[in-house]
Parts: structure tokens; C-alpha cells; sequence
């Protein structure tokens, strides 16, 4: 893992004290709530409906066990014992007071952590694999890119004040994990027949209330340039994007008002003049990054696990469990096991103290100490041996923990919603565990197979309905919740936007409607491999519309 | 009718203004208003924001139920009640005077 340079501790310990000057000139009165909004959001401190909420970076999804027991401090001392993990990889603490907001980014900094730039008009906390280093499709692991990217956007004196957010993901296997077609930029790390490393770039996705995917600005940008492309992008973007109207304001409008050819051509003519200069990433530092995100030292195993075979054979749960939330590994005999943060009936992404505490100590015990938060809102140990995997599963079951249901329908993406975001129109956290209780029958779920749902409060998106083979949008019709969904979207390789399927459903509607359109997928596909996706593809809208229109509204 | 509403400054709970101008996070303890005396009652909460107690003052529309003063929109019905469905619903809340 990446460890902090005495650059790095002093530029995070200057924020911290920074911004504790700031409430406390805030709290003095000295700055008005318009003067210190700005601030605030920069330092990840919101004003939900409740209280403040911090939003804490995990910079690429990747924790040490170290950095988790001090989430799970902060969890039990200045929140109600529990983080809200979300769909960016980071966590939010939803009860935390402002006046105590300073020291917890204190306790932060201690283990190279912080909350910088997970909020305001600048580019945010750099997102990606979660599976990165352990995915055995994986052609260059993508996270010391994404750290060269943070080291470069942190404090970048010409993109704090951008039009709007910029978020960007990556990835370095083709499978994608990241959802890098629906960010502002979405970078593939690629390698060409001749073993030169470079970048396929996607620019302009994005979803709210104009959805994108993103366009292909370049297939192959060699790795030195990296960042002097990304900063032509953001030159480009920082000069062109509106600023007159927040909703339009995204780079995904840019590229649709002003059109794909202007916009590269604008980026391109940028990139040429600065190219070669000082953003050149030298390949050294590039190796230096690289050789702190180097695979721990996994002994080599036989690929099978005569253990794991005798554990499944003896515990139906433990079969279940490796089924569902195990995916190989590139080494053989190693695994990564996904912690479902979907309990059914529990809200989605959260976690207790107790609970990060327990995964840290697994992670110690079993997978180098090292954790992953995946942008579906889990918790993964990406490097374990398969010979352990009963043990670690047997500590999961014990904790409540063992919920063995990733990527299936209980599985959901679901934003924090009215229950607590500012800006919500209707509940996400409800029907997310209305749905959950109604697909949480094992036999049943697995014989549905992989399935995504997720659950958006409002058309900010923040839970990707779009992209969701099952969306759906909370909306507020006459003062009531009301849900409308979407259907065949994707957030992979073959992404895509889904379709509206008709007028919404009241609340307590919405379990029935999934429903519905679950078995009009179980009676259209041809083969239980055929995935939702591939049915949908195959049958189109209308089966699934028609089959809804028998839901009650 | 109306009551008054605002985040507290120092920890960001939700509060209401009393008959006395206090303000409480139950939001039993709010003062049930109509038009006119809202209006001076969001003004008069300007002074709170200048002597930094809370932010963002502004007025809910509530009606009577049987079970006594509720606010017509979930959203508020939400901030008045905490979560409906967070981990935290069972945990009691904190109750501080401004
Ligand atoms: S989608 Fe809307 S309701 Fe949900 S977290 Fe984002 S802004 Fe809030």
C-alpha cells in the first residue's frame, strides 16, 4: 500500500490545522455560514438534514487494517457506532459535531487519511477496482495511477474552482468493476502487443439529471502522458464549461452542447502544447509508486483447496457463501472474499464499529491487512489463501456478517435518500430493505442469479439508477414518495442507460414491481445462464412493461 | 399554521423555536404559529444566526393530527423524527439546549 512521504504528512497536518482555524473563526462568528460554506465542502463537511456529515476519502477504494479500527474509533466516539460506506468508495459519517470535526481529521491524518476533496467544484477522490492487483483479468494494476493522480489533483491551484465536481475512475482490467464510463473521466489502463502501458480515455460520462456515457477521447495515450492529458481535459473543461447553470455545468454537457470532435479537438491542440514538459511522468517515479502497491507475498498453493471442498461439502451456507461473495484470484490457491454490507432488512453500505473492527482483524489474520471498499458499497479482503476461507467465513457467520448474497438482488446500491440527504426527494433505505426481505430466500435468489438493483433518493443519482438492470429514482409527486423505474441499464464494459418503464409506484409498491419484473425474466430467458441483461437485450421493453402494468399503483 | 425551524450551529441538529424563543430539538416543544406571527418569528431568528446559535432559519407547515402538531411533508416529518430507517433508529437521540 501507498505510504505517505514526509510531503504527503506535512501537506495533510497543514489541512487539518487549516481548517480547524476555519470553525473556529466560523464559531467565533468571525466567518458567516456563506464564508465558511465553501470551506467546509472542501473539507468534506456537509449540513444534511440532520446534522454535519463527513465524508471521509478512501483514496482507490484501498484501506489498511489500521485505517479501519480508526474508522471504527471515530464511528463509536463522535458518531451513533456505524459508517455509511458509499457507491464513491468513501464513508460518511452521518452525526458527527462540527466543533469535534477538527480532531477527527486529526485522528485521520495519524493513519494517512483524510477528507480533502471529497466535496465541492473540484476534482474528487480518485475511485477504482476495488479488485485492483488481485483480479486475475487484470492487465496492470490501475491504484498507483490513481495515487499520481491524487498527488497531482490535491490542492491543484487551477482546478479547485471548477464549473462542477469532477470525478474520476480507473481501471486496468477489461472487466469493468469501476463504472468508468459514467464518470468524468474513465481511464483503462491497457497494455499493446509491443508491452507498451498507456491509457484508453473516456471522457464526459456521467449520469443527474442528463445522463451520459461517456465518449472514447483516446485509445491509446501512452503512460508518460498521462497527466498532462488529464490536465489538458480539465484545462479544456475549466474554461469551456458553463457556469451560469449548476445543471449544466458538467463536463457531459460540455461534450454534448459544443460536440465530440470540438471538444477533443481543444483537448488535443492543449495536450500538444504542454506535452513533453513538466507533467512528463517520469517512468522511475512511476516504478517507485508502483513498488508500494506490489502484491503482498502470497505463498504459492495448489489451485484447488482440499479444506474449502470438505467445508463446502459438509455446510450448505458455507457453499453458498464462497458461490456468491468468493472470486478467484491471479495467484493460485488465493481468493477474494466480498463482506456484504447488504444484511437483510440492514441498510445498505453501513457498517458498526464492531463490525470494521472485525473485518480489520481479519484482514490481519487471514489477507495482509489489507482491505477494499467496492463502489457497490462492500467491504472485500482482496488477498486471502483459499485454505482459510472456512475460518473467515465462520468469523462472518458469528458477526452477522456472512450474508451471502453479493451481486444478487438483495445486493442493492442504495443512496443514504430522504432519511437523510439535504437534497432527497423521496426514501432510498426502505424499499432497499423491502426488496431485500422479498429476494431473501437463498434458493430463490440464486436461482435469479447476478442482478443489479440500485436505488437513488433523487436525480442527483448518487446510487447510479441509471446504469442500475433495474433502477430506480425516488420522486416527490403532490408531497408523496413515488419510485419510477428503469430497466437494462449497466455500469460494465458494455454499459448502458436503461429505459423508463412506465409511470412510478408508491413505496410500498416497489418490492412488487421488481418482483414483476424478475419473473418476466425468469419466464423469458432461455437458459439459467442467461443473464437479465442478455434477455433484455434479447426481448426488448415491452414484456417487462406490459407485465407492470398489472402492478398496482 | 407554521413552526420555525433551524440546524443548530455548533453539531447540526435539527431544533425548533419554542413559545419563548428557545430553541429544542422535540419538536413537541415547538411554538404552533400562524401567518403573521411566522414571519416575525423567521425575523426575529436572524438574531440567532448573528449570535450563532443556528443556521438557516425557516418556517414548516404543520397541521393538527389526533396525535397532536404534525409537518405536512415528509421531509420535514423526517427531520422532526430522526431517520425513519437508519442504523441508529433505535439508538436514542441527544438532547441538548441551544
Ligand atoms: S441521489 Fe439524491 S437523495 Fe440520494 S444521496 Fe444523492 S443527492 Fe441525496
Amino acid at each position: 500500500m501507498y505510504v505517505y512521504d514526509a510531503l504527503d504528512r506535512r501537506f495533510v497536518a497543514a489541512r487539518v490545522e487549516q481548517f480547524r482555524d476555519q470553525v473556529a473563526r466560523r464559531l467565533s462568528g468571525e466567518l458567516s455560514e456563506e464564508q465558511f460554506r465553501p470551506l467546509r465542502l472542501m473539507n468534506g463537511v456537509y449540513l444534511q438534514l440532520h446534522s454535519y456529515m463527513l465524508r471521509v476519502a478512501i483514496p482507490y477504494g484501498t484501506l489498511s487494517s489500521r485505517q479501519l479500527r480508526t474508522l471504527a474509533r471515530i464511528a463509536r466516539t463522535h458518531d451513533k457506532g456505524y459508517g455509511h460506506f458509499t457507491t464513491r468508495q468513501n464513508i460518511q459519517f452521518n452525526w458527527p459535531s462540527l466543533e469535534m470535526i477538527p480532531d477527527i481529521l486529526a485522528e485521520l491524518a495519524e493513519v494517512e487519511m483524510h477528507a480533502i476533496q471529497t466535496s465541492g467544484n473540484c476534482i474528487r477522490s480518485i475511485t477504482a477496482d476495488h479488485l485492483a492487483g488481485a483480479a486475475p483479468d487484470e492487465v496492470v494494476d490501475p491504484r498507483p495511477y490513481a495515487e499520481i493522480l491524487r498527488q497531482w489533483s490535491s490542492v491543484h491551484p487551477e482546478f479547485s474552482w471548477l464549473p462542477r465536481k469532477f470525478k474520476i475512475a480507473i481501471t486496468g482490467a477489461p472487466q469493468d468493476r469501476a463504472a468508468i464510463r459514467v464518470h468524468d473521466i474513465g481511464l483503462q489502463v491497457v497494455k499493446r502487443d509491443d508491452g507498451e502501458v498507456g491509457f484508453t480515455v473516456h471522457v464526459g460520462g456521467g449520469l443527474g439529471r442528463s445522463p451520459f456515457l461517456a465518449w472514447t477521447l483516446r485509445d491509446f495515450l501512452p503512460e508518460k502522458h498521462l497527466l498532462a492529458y488529464v490536465e489538458a481535459i480539465l484545462r479544456v473543461y475549466n474554461l469551456y464549461g458553463r457556469r451560469d447553470n449548476k445543471y449544466k455545468a458538467r463536463i457531459k454537457i460540455l461534450m454534448h452542447e459544443a460536440g465530440f470532435a470540438t471538444v477533443r479537438d481543444e483537448v488535443e491542440a492543449e495536450f500538444e502544447r504542454i506535452r513533453d514538459g513538466a507533467l512528463e511522468l517520469p517512468a522511475a517515479d512511476v516504478a517507485r509508486i508502483a513498488r508500494q502497491f506490489a502484491l503482498p507475498p502470497l505463498a504459492a498453493r495448489p489451485a484447488a483447496s482440499p479444506r474449502e471442498d470438505a467445508a463446502k461439502a459438509a455446510d450448505p451456507a458455507f457453499a453458498r457463501f464462497v458461490a456468491t461473495n468468493v472470486t478467484p484470484h491471479k495467484v493460485a490457491g488465493h481468493a477474494s472474499v466480498t463482506i456484504s454490507l447488504k444484511p437483510i432488512g440492514g441498510v445498505p453500505g453501513d457498517a458498526t464499529a464492531e463490525a470494521m473492527e472485525l473485518v480489520a482483524d481479519l484482514a490481519e489474520r487471514y489477507g495482509h491487512g489489507e482491505i477494499r471498499v467496492s463502489h457497490r458499497q462492500n467491504l472485500i479482503l482482496p488477498h486471502v489463501a483459499r485454505d482459510d476461507l472456512p475460518e473467515i467465513h465462520a468469523a462472518l457467520v458469528a458477526a452477522g456478517l456472512a450474508t451471502a448474497n453479493a451481486g444478487l438482488v438483495s445486493d442493492t446500491i442504495t443512496c443514504p435518500g430522504l432519511d437523510f440527504c439535504a437534497l432527497a426527494n423521496a426514501r432510498s433505505i426502505p424499499v432497499a430493505k423491502d426488496i431485500a426481505r422479498r429476494f431473501a430466500d437463498p434458493a430463490r435468489a440464486a436461482e435469479i442469479g447476478p442482478l443489479d438493483v440500485k436505488i437513488s433518493g433523487c436525480i442527483n443519482a448518487c446510487a447510479h439508477h441509471h446504469v442500475g438492470a433495474i433502477g430506480i429514482l425516488g420522486v416527490d409527486r403532490k408531497g408523496e414518495e413515488f419510485y419510477q423505474l428503469t430497466l437494462g441499464g449497466s455500469s460494465g464494459e458494455d454499459a448502458a442507460l436503461g429505459d423508463s418503464a412506465g409511470p412510478g409506484f408508491p413505496p410500498e409498491r416497489v418490492a412488487d414491481a421488481v418482483e414483476t419484473v424478475v419473473s418476466t425474466y425468469l419466464a423469458h430467458r432461455t437458459a439459467p445462464h442467461e443473464t437479465f441483461l442478455a434477455t433484455w437485450r434479447r426481448v426488448g421493453l415491452a414484456p417487462f412493461k406490459e407485465a407492470l402494468a398489472h402492478v398496482g399503483r | 399554521m407554521q413552526v420555525v425551524t433551524a440546524n443548530r450551529l455548533i453539531d447540526g441538529r435539527v431544533v425548533f423555536r419554542d413559545a419563548a424563543g428557545r430553541w429544542c430539538e422535540a419538536f413537541a416543544a415547538a411554538a404552533a404559529l400562524e401567518a403573521a406571527a411566522t414571519t416575525q418569528a423567521v425575523a426575529e431568528s436572524a438574531r440567532d444566526v448573528a449570535a450563532r446559535l443556528i443556521v438557516d432559519p425557516y418556517a414548516v407547515d404543520v397541521v393538527a393530527t389526533p396525535a397532536g402538531l404534525t409537518p405536512t411533508s415528509m421531509r420535514e416529518r423526517i427531520r422532526a423524527g430522526g431517520p425513519t430507517s437508519g442504523s441508529e433508529v433505535a439508538a436514542p437521540r441527544l438532547d441538548r439546549a441551544a
